[in-house]
């Protein structure tokens, strides 16, 4: 399954779904990840992590870690 | 039949996404007037104002911001409370004021669809629908308003534009709301909610709002049951579970159904009602944020401003504080010259004016930094700042939070601590303030300087590149790092354990900051600072006074210093005779001050050596021995409590030089160089006792004014009475081994 984590600055997809459903995933949900959310990965930190991401028309931040929860239909 | 004041609001909420303006919004409406706590028991502010509305006038209650009423900790639960009326200090609300950033409406509507369902009568302010207008946003308003059921205003806090519109319409607010019941929530939710709240009502015996049951159902943390429930037996467990369970083969997955159902409403409400226009560059913002976030001219633009800030606070401050020492001591000296010498007059000129002046010197640091960060958060930088460091932060287990607080702590641990508040998680916020007071801050530099200047040869290395002061310095500053470092993982590994929190945050577009904010932000820092630390800083500063004041000797002049009192009496009966304009009257006159000048020094010394500070001093000798040090530097260093400065001026009072010394005094390091243990000839002071000396004030507690705001924005004493303790115990420990391993070399 391919994840927002492994994807190149730039890349589109669409969210197929949020694995887990602890603290961290119902924080991704709330922000508007929800399963056929469009996204664009608009780029990384310096060191790499976290990464930005265009989402629901505004810019969120989220860790590489946190990114490898967010599956996209492929 | 109700009155006309019966149907009016007395008590509103103001809620909001952060980053939406809330907090100028709230200043916008209650002016100056507002009060400022903490709710017991959580490190969260509170913060009430008065508005005033053409007849009457309103309760302003501002929450925390949030991007979800989800309570999974305490903090997060004070504004489900508050809101509920289940508060106990805090009157409920009987309105809500929900702010929405109107270029970010999507987002900004799951929050609003969550105040809904309270049932509370709710008005709706779209802010910043300048930003808006400028990406090509434009939303139908007076449709929205249909949808949602509730008053829309459009609104830009930061100009004052709307304010007027949304008063009018907080003014007509009916006190019984006639609102049909929300619920994105599909059907079979519903019930699960319904069957939920009955099977409470009978295992409580009393009701718990529709909406805490609906969380109840959601929360999978486990945080929920404990804080809204008297009890959690096995049937509540089993209850649960089976509706969780029942959900899910519907086709409605706990906690997932919530964001789902959510946004699907989200979009009924907005379809049709937002148009974009297509844009083909990027605006300023975006081209902006490409830049600043660049993975090389990001970087470097992010380590100038992060110098720029520390520059500031560590070298701009100076001046300012020269200048409240400078005023507070021609204070001094005026009523010095004024007063007759009692009890009193060293109160006011030791004590009192000593403890104002120990308050004041830290508002020009304060001001300074809080300046910075009111710009960089109102123009949208801050999380960036953050968002570049985070990487290196989650390595100690914090996050890109927590970096600029601790930056800003190499200046002054108590504008760092303040600065913890941009940190929602309260472990990591707590671990931040606990840390902060490691970092070498600014008052440490002239215990420092004094030390290496008399001590440390100036050897240099790598043609004068180099020096080994210099490395020394370095090392101080270092010492505190790694020790940090080394407790940040020890507390999260330990007394405040769990998961790193996520970093999922929004990147707020930029926007010019404005002045009239910037400013307010920064007095409001201030102001806060002299309210809830000023009067813990004086009453410390005062303790420290009379410890070293009293018991004042009395009348008789010690019998070892009569002879020279006496000489002096000779001396000046001498000089009734002589004529004061001849040169031999001169130079008698000389040596008469000159001998009444060192005998008041070496009094002074005997009046500290002998008051409840130097019996101190003598008493923990023993416990400072092992460090290398003799009851006057003990005393000197308890002395120093309010201040680590402190300690420089206490020394000169020992070693007999008077309080006037600083750390660039030639005679007080040659002084230090000279001092004997008492009763022999050896040294008190070589390289390993300078550097104990060093290392433990790297490491040690010693500010009553840090402490006092670690206790103010903790909201308990118990944090930093451990601050205090841990700082100090490794302070110990680390000059006990700096002494011992050095001692090996000399």
């Amino acid at each position: 399954m391919k994840t927002l984590a492994d994807c190149k600055v730039g890349t589109e997809g669409v969210v197929s779904q949020i694995s887990g459903s602890d603290e961290i995933s119902i924080r991704l949900l709330e922000m508007g990840l929800t399963p056929q959310t469009k996204l664009k990965l608009l780029g990384k930190a310096p060191l790499g992590d976290p990464l930005e991401i265009e989402v629901r028309g505004y810019r969120l931040s989220l860790r590489k870690s946190e990114a490898t929860r967010v599956q996209l239909v492929s | 039949m109700t009155s006309l004041a019966d149907t009016k609001v007395k008590t509103i909420a103001l809620i909001g996404n952060p980053n939406t303006g809330k907090s100028t919004l709230f200043s916008a409406l209650s002016g100056i007037r507002q009060r400022v706590g903490n709710y017991p028991g959580v490190t969260v502010e509170k913060k009430v104002g008065k508005l005033h509305l053409k007849d009457q006038s309103v309760e302003l209650i501002d929450l925390p911001g949030t991007y979800s009423l989800a309570p999974r900790s305490p903090d997060e639960m004070i504004a489900v409370d508050v809101l509920l009326g289940r508060q106990s200090k805090t009157n409920r609300p009987d309105a809500v004021l929900c702010i929405l950033d109107a270029s970010n409406l999507e987002r900004n509507l799951y929050l609003l669809s969550q105040i809904l369902e309270l049932e509370l009568p709710t008005i709706v302010t779209l802010n910043m629908t300048d930003v808006a207008q400028e990406r090509g946003i434009e939303i139908q308003i007076e449709t929205l308003s249909e949808r949602l059921g509730v008053p829309v205003i459009p609104l830009q806090a930061n100009r004052g534009r709307g304010l007027a519109e949304l008063k009018e319409a907080i003014s007509q607010i009916p006190s019984q709301p006639k609102r049909e019941q929300h619920s994105p929530f599909p059907e079979e939710f519903q019930q699960a909610v319904g069957e939920l709240k009955t099977f409470i009502e009978e295992q409580e015996g009393e009701p718990l709002p529709r909406f805490l049951c609906e969380r109840l159902l959601l929360d999978t943390s486990g945080y929920l049951k404990e804080a809204a429930l008297t009890k959690v037996t096995a049937e509540t467990e089993t209850k649960l579970a089976n509706l969780r369970t029942k959900l899910s083969e519907q086709g409605h997955p706990v906690p997932g159904v919530e964001a789902v159902s959510r946004y699907t409403w989200i979009n009924t409400i907005l379809d049709g009602l937002v148009t974009r226009q297509e844009r083909t560059k990027k605006n300023w913002s975006e081209r902006l944020d490409s830049f600043l976030t660049h993975r090389v001219f990001g970087t470097l633009f992010f380590v100038l401003v992060m110098m720029l800030i520390f520059q500031a606070v560590f070298s701009w401050a100076g001046p300012l504080m020269d200048l409240i020492d400078g005023g507070i001591g021609g204070l001094g000296e005026y009523l010095a010259a004024n007063m007759e010498d009692s009890a009193l007059k060293s109160l006011f000129v030791n004590g009192i004016i000593g403890g104002v002046g120990g308050v004041l010197v830290f508002l020009p640091q304060i001001f300074i930094l809080f300046l910075f960060i009111a710009i960089l958060e109102d123009c949208g930088y801050m999380a960036r700042a953050a968002y570049l460091m985070d990487r290196l932060m989650f390595r100690l287990g914090l996050s890109g939070k927590s970096f600029i607080p601790l930056l800003s702590s190499f200046a002054c641990a108590i504008p760092g601590v303040m600065a913890t508040r941009v940190i929602e998680n309260r472990r990591d916020r707590l671990v931040t303030i606990l840390i902060a007071p490691l970092m070498s801050c600014s008052a440490r530099l002239p215990v420092y300087t004094l030390l290496i200047a008399a001590f440390i040869p100036s050897y240099t290395f790598l043609g004068g590149w180099l020096g080994l002061q210099g490395i020394t310095m370095f090392a101080m500053y270092l010492v505190g790092v790694v020790v940090a470092v080394l407790v940040a993982v020890i507390l999260k590994k330990t007394i405040l354990p769990g998961e790193t929190p996520p970093f999922v945050m929004e990147l707020p577009s930029y926007k010019f900051p404005s002045l009239k904010i910037v400013f307010y932000r920064m007095f409001e820092r201030g102001w806060a600072f002299i309210q809830r630390a000023g009067t813990l800083i004086f009453a410390v500063t005062i303790l420290i006074w009379a410890a070293a004041y009293f018991p004042q000797q009395t009348g008789d002049i010690p019998t070892e210093y009569e002879p020279r009192y006496i000489a002096i009496e000779d001396k000046q009966k001498e000089l009734a005779n002589v004529d004061l304009t001849s040169e031999e009257g001169k130079a008698k006159q000389k040596s008469l001050e000159e001998m009444q000048e060192t005998l008041d020094l070496d009094l002074a010394a005997y009046q500290l050596e002998q008051s409840y500070l130097g019996q101190v001093g003598k008493w923990i000798e023993p416990v400072v021995v092992p460090l290398g040090w003799d009851w006057r530097i003990g005393c000197a260093v308890i002395a120093s409590f309010p201040a680590r400065e402190v300690v420089v001026g206490t020394l000169g009072v020992i070693y007999h030089l008077g309080d006037e010394q600083d750390e660039e005094s030639p005679s007080l390091r040659n002084t230090l160089r000279a001092a004997t243990w008492e009763g022999t000839d050896q040294k008190v002071f070589n390289v390993p006792v300078a550097l104990s000396i060093m290392v433990f004030f790297a490491l040690c507690a010693q500010c009553a004014a840090t402490l006092a705001i670690i206790k103010r924005e903790t909201n308990s004493w118990g944090w930093p009475l451990f601050t205090f303790v841990y700082m100090t115990g490794a302070a110990y420990v680390a000059a006990f081994f700096t002494y011992q391993i050095g001692m090996l070399f000399v």
